[in-house]
């Protein structure tokens, strides 16, 4: 049994210490924003943030969260009223098939966290761990300028709840 | 009597100051009228100017090609390198023939000014003329960039060039390559390669006090932008000897199945050699295998149990609940120890020179690093652990796989190499837009 601090809230866990982070968010706390895709730490769909830095989840086991807060793309927004990040994907139509996309906004979060205006070129170096393979690469450079701007002008109607 | 004695000495001392610091310039050529080139000669100068790496420290990374500006870290303090594409003001494109060979041979500018030994013309000595004009050709062929200079970052008097000239007296030794008559023509080009224009002693072989190779120890291991360059004699701590063929696999793919695979600024290498010819590869390899010499007995035997525990591993003796092992088998194994094979699947570590390494310095910067692939190429891959694991759990993982899988005493201070490594990241990482990674298959490069 162990304690998980996961969007602001203690979990009771039962799992040992070597578990991956990501089972035991998408199979015993059915937070399933984050994606089983290689399950090697090559793709980038099981992106989550702890205390403040974007970690690959799969290959991050629970003795290594121990005590940090752990967020995920729920722990950001929702769908009434989703953070910026989640408003400028949608408004810049971001996702195709969508599976990278939640990986991608938490990494892009985590980015934004620590530099607000990033350039193309460090938002093209900070994601390049994720694949894409529907291909809608320029559309989520856009999206992550959108956010940036968005979290700038402190738009009331968006809750801001920045990640741990 | 006596101050015109000591006045005697001072002019004497100046003169041969004089005598020992300064060189002419050497007349520019007229950049209106660049010289012409065979394409032959172009593209022997390309092949050449791979095997000695020169983009590596000449360009930045995402930068222009032979611009350079990229910031050499020293003992000493911070050296940029120089532009060397064809550029008439900030290039080498005043230089005639004569002044880009005379700074290959004893470290000096068109102008006369004494340049640094980073720039390692304590190799560049055995170069032979026709390769100085052939790499001359190819650099003149470049595309010109204007792209001044920075301003080397070194404390007084380092920062004054007379320096190097004493520097030169002490460690520069002129003397060209001579071929060994007695040995094959293969050895000879790999010794002529490998001590000249390749200058893999400039990393693999440790440096004195004033940053000169020690010659008494030569290849027994150095330094490269904050990763150790490993032994490459009978000291090499790789599990399983190096051999002529395994070295050719290597250096020709960048990854070998009993050694694992490059990276670091041993990729970088790699991947320039991937355009070179198989024949120099293999007379690197041939000349090198000579240099690790053949292996003793006890080393045989060794390397032997340890392939035999790759093929068919059976679980450690004791089941460990460190947090290093808890770690290992959960972030590790997956890829380390499911027996997929290389250059796609992780090495098994019992194969690794970096937890056999006299230091946990390399192992630090992979797994803080990972190694990011090549930009639109098959190539290896690893994540990086540095936003998932403390310097703690990164020591406590380090200790536990040298415990684990290699036959060496532990290494002390590990804490401390992995803090240095997170807080000094190679210059490579630093500046890396591009990927410091060799593709899978290098014959794939020329494909659409």
């Amino acid at each position: 049994m162990m304690t998980l601090k996961v969007n602001g809230r203690d979990h009771q866990v039962e799992a040992e210490a070597d578990t991956p982070l990501l089972y035991v968010l998408r199979d015993d706390l059915a937070l399933n924003a984050a994606k089983f895709g290689c399950g090697l730490g090559q793709c980038g769909a099981c992106t989550v943030i702890v205390d403040g830095k974007a970690v690959l989840s799969c290959v991050t086991p629970l003795l290594l969260v121990e005590g940090k807060q752990v967020t995920t793309l729920e722990g950001l927004g929702s769908i009434e009223t989703p953070a910026p990040i989640q408003r400028a994907f949608m408004e810049e139509q971001a996702a195709q098939c969508g599976y990278c996309i939640a990986g991608m906004m938490m990494r892009a979060q985590a980015l934004l966290q620590r530099n607000a205006k990033p350039t193309d070129d460090e938002i093209r170096a900070e994601l390049a761990p994720h694949l894409c393979r529907c291909g809608t690469h320029m559309r989520i450079l856009r999206a992550v300028h959108r956010a940036a701007h968005l979290m700038q002008t402190a738009d009331a109607s968006t809750v801001q709840r920045s990640a741990q | 009597m006596f101050a015109s004695v000591a006045v005697a000495l001072v002019v004497a001392g100046a003169v041969a100051a004089f005598v020992v610091a300064w060189r002419p310039a050497i007349a520019a050529i007229d950049p209106a009228a660049p010289p012409s080139f065979d394409d032959a000669l172009v593209k022997r100068g390309r092949d050449l100017a791979a095997i000695g790496n020169c983009s590596t420290c000449h360009t930045t990374r995402g930068g222009r090609d032979f611009a350079g500006g990229l910031p050499v870290p020293t003992p000493f303090g911070t050296i940029y390198s120089s532009n060397i594409t064809p550029d008439a003001d900030t290039g080498i494109g005043r230089w005639p023939e004569d002044a880009f060979r005379r700074a290959m041979r004893s470290g000096v500018d068109r102008d006369g000014r004494h340049l640094y030994p980073t720039f390692p013309y304590d190799h560049f000595t055995h170069v032979s003329d026709e390769d100085d004009r052939a790499l001359y050709a190819f650099l003149m062929t470049r595309q010109s960039v204007h792209a001044v200079a920075r301003a080397n970052q070194l404390p007084f008097p380092l920062d004054r060039r007379f320096v190097i000239a004493g520097w030169k007296l002490l460690f520069l030794r002129r003397d060209s390559y001579q071929p060994d008559p007695a040995k094959s023509a293969e050895l000879n080009r790999g010794a002529y390669l490998v001590e000249g224009l390749a200058h893999c002693g400039a990393c693999h072989t440790p440096r004195n006090a004033l940053g000169a190779e020690r010659t008494s120890a030569s290849f027994a291991g150095g330094e490269a932008d904050n990763w150790s360059a490993y032994a490459i004699n009978a000291q090499s701590p790789a599990p399983v000897p190096w051999t002529a063929e395994a070295l050719f696999a290597y250096l020709r793919h960048g990854w070998d199945p009993d050694h694992g695979t490059a990276r670091g600024p041993m990729a970088e290498v790699v991947g320039n050699l991937s355009d070179v010819p198989d024949s120099d590869v293999r007379a690197i390899a041939t000349y090198m295998a000579g240099v690790f010499g053949a292996p003793t007995e006890d080393r045989k035997r060794r390397a032997e149990d340890v392939l035999a525990q790759v093929k068919s591993p059976t679980p450690p003796a004791s089941q460990t609940s460190s947090a290093g092992a808890a770690i290992y088998a959960a972030a590790c194994a997956t890829c380390h120890e499911t027996g997929r094979p290389l250059p796609y699947g992780g090495v098994n570590l019992a194969l690794s020179s970096a937890l056999s390494g006299p230091d946990a310095r390399n192992a630090a910067n992979i797994v803080l690093s990972g190694v990011r692939p090549v930009e639109g190429e098959r190539s290896p891959i690893m994540p990086a652990f540095a936003s998932s694991m403390s310097d703690a759990q990164i020591a406590a993982l380090l200790s536990y796989l040298r415990s684990r899988f290699s036959n060496q005493t532990a290494w002390t201070g590990v804490e401390k190499t992995v803090e240095d490594a997170r807080r000094t990241q190679t210059v490579f990482l630093q500046t890396a837009v591009d990927a410091q990674n060799v593709p899978a298959d290098a014959s794939q490069r020329d494909k659409p």
